[in-house]
């Protein structure tokens, strides 16, 4: 798909509604979204944090969801690769690093979960967990929620392709059909579940499934912006106009391993990583906006050096900053209904 | 009717499976109280009592001396008697003859009372709480099992009878010697059991071999056979020594109930000298000499009819005081035949006090597997030579028998060099504690 | 005071609530025209309409996931599990999701679900219409788990559910429903979770169980008081937490204990209530700690025999209270 100049294509962000600073914004979000993941895959390998899982390709995707929602009074419920959308809907790097070392400021989950795992009542963002797919059922609940109180707002999860095929993908997509809830559904198949390719995990296309459950579904290429950002925002359209929930399907690819503990050329070719590393959603991003005359080399280079600042800062932040205290783990376990203490 | 019970031989330690009945205290027909040792058993060179767990009278002795048998076996069976009626309420007593009848047990015929004697935890708790002695209390529970309701009924019905608790044994005062830890009482003299199948008239005699020689003998056989023992001796000047004690002993006596003996001193000296000759502390382990840390001073004690050897421990943390009491606590315990097998473990270096009686040399034989053993010899006034002058001072000699696979003659007498030094360094103005 | 039955309790307790709180609904399959398979929601669907009784599709997974999320947003779910026997699909939101909620998000994100499931046996069910899973979550941290034997506690309990800040598993039995009537009061009250309740004073044993059984136990203390025994009844009402407190003096009170319950004898609630008492009261036992459960096998048959020497009954109970008396 070519974004080379053509006059209907120049103006389709504008004929989206986004304005230019939302694309420059956009931009910013996907290099810092990248910029911190090639981060954490560093500080992995040296040995500064303990676990890291990846989001390399799928930021594109990611940040065009996440604009193409409220992001004041929507409802998130993201997995575990989705940097680029949480930082995108508010979450800063600070709270990213402190995550990351599981330190006590963690506002995800004090420094308890594995990075990857969000929550920020704050921000909307509702806490995720481990099993797959169990946030599917959760965002039907907050539409359902919505709809029972009249709200105007959607909520949205996202999900991998291999989660798609768990019970709670299917009995949480027939609910919200069946009761026309405001929830979009965003499948993030980036074509491999840890090790397993996409044709051993599905047979049908995973789009086609919203016809099954009687709701809307379509199939997007996950590396162009302005496609997701259109498809979403018809969804959440949609959801607010009462016509029940949307099933996106956006296809990319996981350049990245599973996780920083997965050696991935045990079942994929360097061929196919580099293959698909030329369909990066990103520099094509880039081109789009430079060609549009809002962005440049210099531009680039002074973000990649604020970026970089700010890594820096909030990783040395995260570095320092305390661990929760060992007597910490009894806390939360029921509401407490004692006087507050230190901790 | 009269009920049976088989007394079984207890665990009295951990890793200990059996035990030798040393001596029956008590014989066929004789009266047993509840908790009245009937037997002494010996493990390792500890003799233990056997408390009986009923009150009755002894039938049958089951296992002789002699008999080494495993933990749980029976070893005699005591009949006790219970009265047929309904008898509830027993007299209070105060006689210190006690406990005629046992309560009754369930009044139906034949019931079983197999369940008699065991008590549970709020039984126990309850009886310890107020005083009871169990065998005045009805059990109503099956198998004859007295139930924590009867306990409390009983409790209500106000009938009690304060038990004497097991309290440590009045020690009857005996007189001590003050330089020596020997006994003054009358010697246990071993049975001596006439073999009939030899003619009596040859003039010999056979004397059992007791648990306790059959240790000693076993103990010495070894030490000699694996130990190259050397010898040494020095001649030591106690004159002010003598003095020291002589001033303190009343007062010391009267204040700490305690004979301030010679011994306490020599063992403070012997043990300073330790300190700085450490390898006199050691054991031969083939490939390695362990140095032992502890200096944990094995005290002989002699009875008439063999020698023990509990143990001083930590004897480098305490002062002449702390160790003349020790001293006599042990000595106490050893005549009583109430050492337990913690005290008599862990030494790492013997004396002897072979001066008490009367000896001014001796060979000592070294306490296996420790590296030397030291004695004390009388303290014998004696003509000497100070100052190209004769003056009568009181001398003690002190010998030492040292393993010459880890000690040589120069480090010992360097080391009774100190332990000289240390004695002779006591005066009037030294302190005991 | 009026008295009513089981079922009717719990009715009340869910019409009271959702009248108090517009938050409050109920979600379930059956539940709404139907007024559920029991007839236990009968009544809320027209007085709250289509949504506040809402009939689900088939998917207990969802029916509990959507009303964790619910939940999470500030609604106050009722989930029914039409069987208990049929929960299990929804173990993994159970578990690894509500329980976890406010642990994991470190007290930022909490789950106030309550989870309805009727359990036990003696409805000629056979094995997937008679069990009682309890000790499956039993021991799952951030759970709560009630029981309640009589409709007092029913109502009582229901509304502190609803009304608690965390997951509650709601477990009724359905034998009571109907069988089961004791005084109920009209005004709005609730029983506190985690606390028990002594049901009946006495000296010689204490019995301890939850849910019907304690029918059983009522009745046999009844009689063998005659016989000159004295029981000590104590209910636990909630499973999880354990009023520990309560278990212990009912035990300290006569030295002799009797576990209840009819879900299996391993690894049941049963099992813990021991440990508690056998860790902290040894010295105070007057004879073995006793337990009185379903037998270890997978369910209990439909054939009227099986099913009865599965159960609990009356003689049963009794024979096992009078042995402990004996002892």
């Amino acid at each position: 798909m070519s974004l080379l100049s053509s006059t209907s294509q120049q103006a389709k962000h504008q004929q989206l509604g986004l304005g230019d600073e939302k694309l420059v914004a956009m931009y910013s979000h996907m290099l810092t979204a990248r910029m911190f993941d090639e981060r954490l895959m560093l500080m992995q390998r040296a040995g500064k944090i303990n676990f890291h899982v990846s989001g390399i390709g799928q930021e594109v995707a990611q940040v065009a969801a996440a604009y193409a929602l409220d992001r004041d009074n929507d409802y998130f419920l993201p997995y575990y690769r989705d940097y680029g959308f949480v930082l995108s809907v508010g979450m800063t790097l600070r709270e990213l690093f402190l995550s990351a070392f599981a330190k006590a400021e963690d506002p995800n989950s004090g420094g308890r979960q594995m990075p990857g795992h969000f929550g920020s009542k704050r921000l909307r963002i509702v806490t995720g967990s481990s099993p797959v797919t169990t946030q599917v059922p959760h965002a039907v609940g907050f539409a359902l929620a919505a709809k029972m109180k009249k709200k105007n707002f959607v909520s949205f999860a996202t999900f991998g392709e291999g989660s798609s095929n768990q019970g709670d993908f299917h009995e949480g997509s027939n609910f919200a059909a069946v009761h026309k809830l405001p929830v979009i559904l965003m499948c993030e198949n980036n074509q491999y579940a840890i090790s397993v390719p996409v044709h051993k995990q599905v047979a049908g296309k995973i789009s086609d499934r919203a016809l099954g459950y009687g709701m809307h579904g379509e199939r997007v290429d996950g590396n162009d912006a302005l496609e997701v950002y259109r498809v979403v925002k018809e969804a959440r359209d949609r959801a607010i106009n009462g016509e029940g929930p949307t099933l996106i399907e956006a296809m990319m690819y996981r350049l990245s391993p599973h996780s920083t503990s997965d050696n991935d050329l045990a079942y994929r070719t360097k061929e196919e990583v580099d293959h698909h590393r030329a369909l990066d959603g990103l520099p094509r991003f880039r081109m789009y906006i430079e060609e549009l005359g809002l962005w440049n080399e210099e531009l680039e280079r002074e973000l990649r050096e604020e970026i970089k600042k700010q890594l820096d800062e909030a990783s040395n932040y995260a570095d320092k900053a305390p661990f929760p205290t060992p007597e910490s783990v009894l806390d939360h376990v029921y509401a407490d209904t004692r006087k507050e203490e230190k901790h | 009717m009269s009920v049976i019970t088989e007394i079984t031989l207890p665990q009295l330690a951990e890793s200990q499976v059996s035990a030798t009945i040393d001596r029956w205290l008590k014989k066929p027909g004789d009266w047993v109280d509840v908790y009245e040792p009937i037997c002494e058993v010996n493990t390792d060179k500890v003799n233990a009592e056997i408390p009986s767990t009923v009150a009755g009278t002894l039938t049958k002795i089951l296992i002789g001396t002699g008999e080494d048998v495993p933990v749980g076996t029976a070893i005699c069976i005591i009949e006790s008697e219970g009265s047929g009626q309904e008898d509830v309420a027993p007299q209070e007593t105060e006689e210190a003859n006690h406990a005629g009848t046992l309560a009754t047990v369930a009044a139906t015929t034949g019931s079983d009372v197999s369940m008699r004697q065991r008590y549970s935890p709020a039984v126990q708790t309850l009886a310890a709480q107020h005083g009871i002695s169990l065998e005045q209390v009805q059990g109503t529970g099956l198998g004859g099992r007295i139930t924590r309701k009867d306990v409390l009924a009983y409790v209500a019905s106000g009938a009690r009878e304060v038990r004497q608790l097991e309290k440590a044994v009045e020690q009857t005062s005996q007189q001590v010697r003050t330089t020596g830890i020997h006994l003054s009482e009358s010697p246990k003299i071993p049975n001596i059991e006439i073999d009939d199948s030899y003619a009596a008239g040859r003039g010999e005699t056979y004397i059992d071999v007791t648990p306790i020689r059959n240790t000693i003998a076993r103990n010495m056989r070894q030490s000699v056979s694996e130990i190259p023992h050397a010898w040494t001796m020095i001649e030591v000047d106690v004159t002010n020594l003598v003095m020291l004690r002589n001033k303190y002993k009343e007062e010391f006596k009267k204040r700490e109930g305690v004979n301030l003996t010679y011994l306490a001193f020599l063992i403070k000296s012997v043990v300073n000298a330790i300190r700085d000759f450490p390898i006199m502390n050691s054991v031969w382990a083939v490939d390695k000499i362990i140095v032992k840390r502890d200096i944990n001073i094995s005290l002989a004690v002699g009875t008439e009819d063999s020698v023990m050897t509990p143990v001083i421990k930590n004897a480098d943390l305490k002062n002449v005081a702390g160790i003349a009491k020790e001293i006599e606590e042990l000595a106490l315990k050893t005549r009583e035949g109430k050492l337990t097998l913690s005290d008599m473990q862990g030494g790492t270096f013997t004396v002897n006090n072979t001066g008490s009686f009367g000896s001014i040399l001796s060979y000592p034989i070294i306490n296996y597997p420790q590296a030397a053993i030291l004695t004390f010899e009388s303290i014998v006034k004696k003509p000497v030579v100070i100052d190209d002058m004769i003056a009568v001072r009181s001398m003690a000699n002190i010998c030492l028998s040292l393993d010459h696979r880890i000690l040589d003659g120069v480090i010992c007498g360097r080391f009774l060099q100190r332990v000289k030094e240390n004695l002779e360094a006591f005066n009037l103005e030294s302190s005991i504690y | 005071m009026p008295t009513m039955s089981y079922i009717d309790a719990i009715r009340t307790a869910m019409m009271e609530e959702m009248d108090r709180d517009e938050n409050v609904f109920v979600l379930g399959e059956d539940v709404g025209v139907k007024g559920g398979v029991f007839t236990t929601t009968k009544g809320l669907y027209e007085q709250f309409g289509e949504e506040r009784a809402l009939d689900t599709p088939l998917s207990e997974s969802a029916i509990v996931g959507a009303a964790i999320g619910a939940a999470m947003y500030g609604m106050r779910p009722i989930a029914e599990m039409q069987y208990s026997d049929f929960m299990f699909p929804a173990t993994n939101q159970i578990i690894s999701e509500a329980a976890k909620i406010r642990y994991r998000s470190n007290n930022d994100w909490n789950c106030p679900v309550v989870i309805r499931a009727p359990i036990g046996g003696g409805v000629f069910g056979g094995l997937y219409h008679s069990q009682c899973p309890e000790s499956v979550f039993f021991g799952t941290p951030g759970l709560k788990i009630v029981a309640p034997y009589r409709p007092y506690d029913a109502k009582g309990l229901l509304k502190a559910a609803i009304r608690d800040e965390d997951p509650v598993l709601y477990f009724e039995n359905k034998k009571s429903y109907r069988l089961v009537s004791g005084e109920v009061p009209d005004e709005d009250y609730i029983v506190e979770i985690g606390k028990a309740n002594v049901l009946r004073e006495g000296d010689d044993i204490t019995v301890i169980g939850y849910s019907l059984p304690l029918r059983f136990i009522e009745q046999a203390a009844e009689e063998l008081a005659e016989e000159g025994i004295s029981t000590h009844i104590l209910d636990l009402r909630t499973i999880q937490p354990l009023d520990k407190e309560a278990i212990l003096e009912a035990v300290r009170r006569t030295g002799k204990v009797l576990i209840v319950h009819e879900d299996n004898k391993t690894g049941g609630v049963g099992a813990e209530v021991a440990a508690i008492i056998a860790e902290e009261l040894l010295f105070e036992l007057d004879a073995p700690i006793m337990r009185l459960c379903g037998p270890d096998v997978p369910a209990m048959p439909i054939n009227p025999p099986g099913e009865k020497f599965f159960l609990l009954n009356t003689e049963k109970v009794k024979a096992a209270m009078k042995q402990l008396a004996e002892f």
